[in-house]
């Protein structure tokens, strides 16, 4: 190799949405025009998306971070010398001395944006496989009990303990049971499960593998939204590398054990989400959720036990594994250990991905973090946890993020969605979007959901227009409550989360 | 609108199914690729996929109904998804949601076959850090400003006539 500087631009979808191939690209045309040997690499994003497309150089003393960079840009760098890490009015110094990055714990990020996503060899020496060359060498049991005493709960939104849903999985009798990745990630405000499977790829399939080894699953699918073509093709891309390497077959590593691992893809149905209609969708039928019992860690995917995880989930067993159960234990607040990935979006200054342990607050995500809003304007209000989480106000925002505290609060972590909105929201509108959302995303198969979303966005119409306001405001509360407590499922059933939250703490904006 | 079945295309379909051995837990995949073969989901492709799948015609449909990817009629030349989800609101997207149906003179969701464009609403496409999004075919966009939209556009049709 020697002699050619590594460049690093990365393929993250969020940089390639501010123009990250042309800068690239740009980079390539001007090193060739002055002859200088560079080396790409399109590495994942390290999740300070406002300045993607951050391009980082290799220097002795480290990476050097510019950002954004533009194509426009990419001449004035060369003539700052960035490629020995030049000063130029993008630099940024260090990228692992930027507040923004040094302040995080990334555990399950450690590698994101770090390494080449594809480059099996960069993803052992950055400390993977780690984990499951550990499992391998373990007991099933020994596994679930690594998880356990982990404290990991599902990432999805839930919070249930991983390690109870596997002990079950491990438990119910049967040769075929599975391992599904729900990589479905719908909530708007959330990127996190794409950023991953984008940027580090093989952390997913090595939980995934752990995860059969865990609870006897030789068979794993990861279920991949539509809306994310390039995880749909990253994910595949890494199945292939990582079956070629052994990872995937029949022996792995010649010790016996057998994983495969197949990638579906959904077809833009947000209730796909939720885990029975996930299954139902993966079995190839309308994505109509299940009535609960019996749970898939006992009766799941074509009738057998399944393990349905996230994919932050999955992705963080393989540390837990390597670096041990206290490790990951001894981040976290209470009941909520280890570390969660935020994601800051919305009006906000500095948008991206924040991993820090359980119990950072929601001001220190919005303003620490966050740098407040884009626009300038004061921020008004966070939506948290995703379309049917709590609105939260301005004055809220000291809640401790862990699963507890916001619970307490009314509202809910979720996914780790927030979304800043500025004062120019108008909290009426968004209620009625929730209704909206519910009408539009609900799978039918209860009237609380089906029939409740509707009347519910007329009802808050009615409201806006000041017609019988009391009755209106009456016959509503009603309505979420029977939502609430009447539907099959968290879609109908949290709808009124976001509609009760805006009523409470912004009364000022439905009229009167 | 006319449903005649093309038996050209039952060849291709038949491919498509084969491929996923006839599963029907593949049905989703098949339904994938006929549509980024075909731009849609015709009746009889539908018609085909039951009989290769062995399930019913009904059981076929209810599953192309039930998700909003699947189209049963030709699309427009191209389909533009904005994000019409929360963060994207937080950040003006349905500002850019009436612009773009100003601009562009057609409503979300009734572009007729072979329109310049159409419009569709999306939930979150994963950008929500950069919005407001949209997407064509597989390529992301954010920060997307009416100035930034109107060149998009402008690309799509200069890519077209050449
Ligand atoms: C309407 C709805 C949508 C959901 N969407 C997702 C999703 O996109 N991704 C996800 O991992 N879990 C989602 N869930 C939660 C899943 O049902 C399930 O709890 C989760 O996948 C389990 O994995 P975990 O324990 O690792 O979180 C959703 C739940 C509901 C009710
Ligand atoms: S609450 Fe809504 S989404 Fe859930 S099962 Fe009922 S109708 Fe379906
Ligand atoms: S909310 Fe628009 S991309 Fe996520």
């Amino acid at each position: 190799m020697g002699g050619s500087v590594k460049v690093y631009v990365p393929c993250d979808a969020a940089a390639l949405s501010v123009g990250a191939d042309e800068t690239a690209a740009a980079i390539a045309a001007a090193a060739k025009k002055r002859n200088i040997k560079i080396d790409i690499v399109r590495n994942g994003s390290r999740g300070m998306l406002w300045l993607e497309p951050l391009v980082e150089v290799a220097t002795p003393d480290g990476r050097i971070a510019y950002g954004p960079v533009r194509a426009d840009d990419v001449e004035t760098l060369f003539d700052a010398g960035f490629l020995s890490g030049g000063d130029h009015t993008l630099a940024h110094g260090k990228t692992e001395d930027i507040a923004y990055f040094a302040n995080q714990q990334r555990l399950t990020f450690m590698r994101c944006g770090v390494i080449d996503p594809l480059d099996l060899s960069d993803y052992e020496a950055h400390g993977g496989l780690a984990g499951l060359r550990k499992a391998l060498t373990m007991a099933p049991e020994e596994i679930v009990d690594a998880v356990t005493a982990s404290g990991l709960r599902g990432r999805g939104g839930a919070g249930f303990p991983a390690g109870v849903k596997w002990k079950t999985a491990l438990a119910a009798p049967g040769a075929e049971k599975y391992i599904c990745c729900n990589a479905d990630e719908g909530d708007s405000g959330t990127f996190a499960d794409r950023m991953l499977m984008e940027g580090d790829p093989f952390s997913l399939l090595e939980g995934m593998v752990i995860a059969g080894l865990a609870v006897g699953a030789e068979t794993g699918f990861i279920y991949i939204r539509s809306e994310y073509p390039h995880a749909i093709r990253t994910m595949r891309r890494a199945v292939e590398l990582f079956s070629s390497a052994g990872w995937l077959s029949d022996d792995i590593t010649g010790g016996g054990k057998r994983f495969d691992i197949h990638i579906r893809v959904g077809a833009g149905a947000y209730i796909c989400g939720e885990e029975s209609s996930m299954l139902e969708s993966l079995e190839g039928k309308r994505g109509q959720v299940k009535v609960k019992p019996p749970i898939p860690a006992i009766s799941g995917l074509f009738g057998k036990p399944t393990i349905v995880n996230n994919v932050l989930t999955l992705a963080t067993t393989p540390i837990i594994l390597a670096k041990g159960a206290e490790y990951y234990s001894n981040f976290g607040d209470g009941k909520s250990r280890g570390t969660q990935p935020f994601q800051l979006a919305g009006d906000i200054a500095r948008g991206g991905l924040v991993e820090t342990a359980f119990g950072v607050t929601l001001r220190e995500l919005v303003e620490t973090f966050g740098g407040g809003t884009r626009s300038g304007i004061p921020v008004r209000a966070v939506q948290a946890g995703g379309p049917l989480g709590a609105y939260i106000p301005a004055s809220g925002f000291d809640v401790a993020m862990t699963y507890e505290a916001m619970a307490a609060d009314g509202a809910m972590l979720g996914h780790g969605g927030v979304v800043v909105f500025n004062d120019s929201v108008d909290m009426a509108r968004q209620a009625r979007f929730a209704m909206e959302f519910c009408e539009i995303e609900s799978c039918g198969k209860c009237t609380p959901c089906r029939i409740g979303a509707v009347r519910g966005k007329e009802v808050i119409d009615r409201i806006i227009a000041n017609e019988s306001r009391d009755q209106n405001f009456e016959i509503l509360s009603d309505l979420c409550g029977l939502m609430t407590d009447a539907s099959l499922c968290a879609m109908g059933g949290l709808t009124p989360m976001p509609v009760q939250s805006a009523i409470k703490h912004f009364p000022e904006d439905f009229g009167g | 609108m006319v449903t005649l079945i093309d038996t050209s295309q039952e060849p291709l379909i038949r491919e498509i199914c084969d491929r996923h051995q006839n599963k029907p837990d593949e049905l989703l995949e098949i339904l994938h690729d006929i549509q980024a073969t075909d731009g849609y989901i015709s009746d009889g492709a539908l018609k085909i996929v039951a009989d290769a799948l062995n399930i019913s015609r009904a059981e076929a449909h209810g599953v192309v109904s039930f998700y909003h990817d699947f189209r049963r009629t030709a699309p427009p030349q191209a389909t533009i998804k904005i994000c019409r989800a929360e963060a994207c609101q937080a950040v003006g997207s349905e500002e850019l949601a009436h612009y773009a149906e100003a601009t562009l003179n057609t409503k979300f969701g009734d572009a007729a076959e072979g329109a310049d464009f159409g419009l569709k609403a999306v939930y979150c496409l994963g950008n929500c850090a950069l919005g407001p999004a949209m997407m064509i075919d597989e390529t992301l966009y954010g920060r997307v400003t009416p100035e930034r939209f109107d060149a998009v556009c402008e690309d799509q049709r200069t890519n077209r006539r050449q």
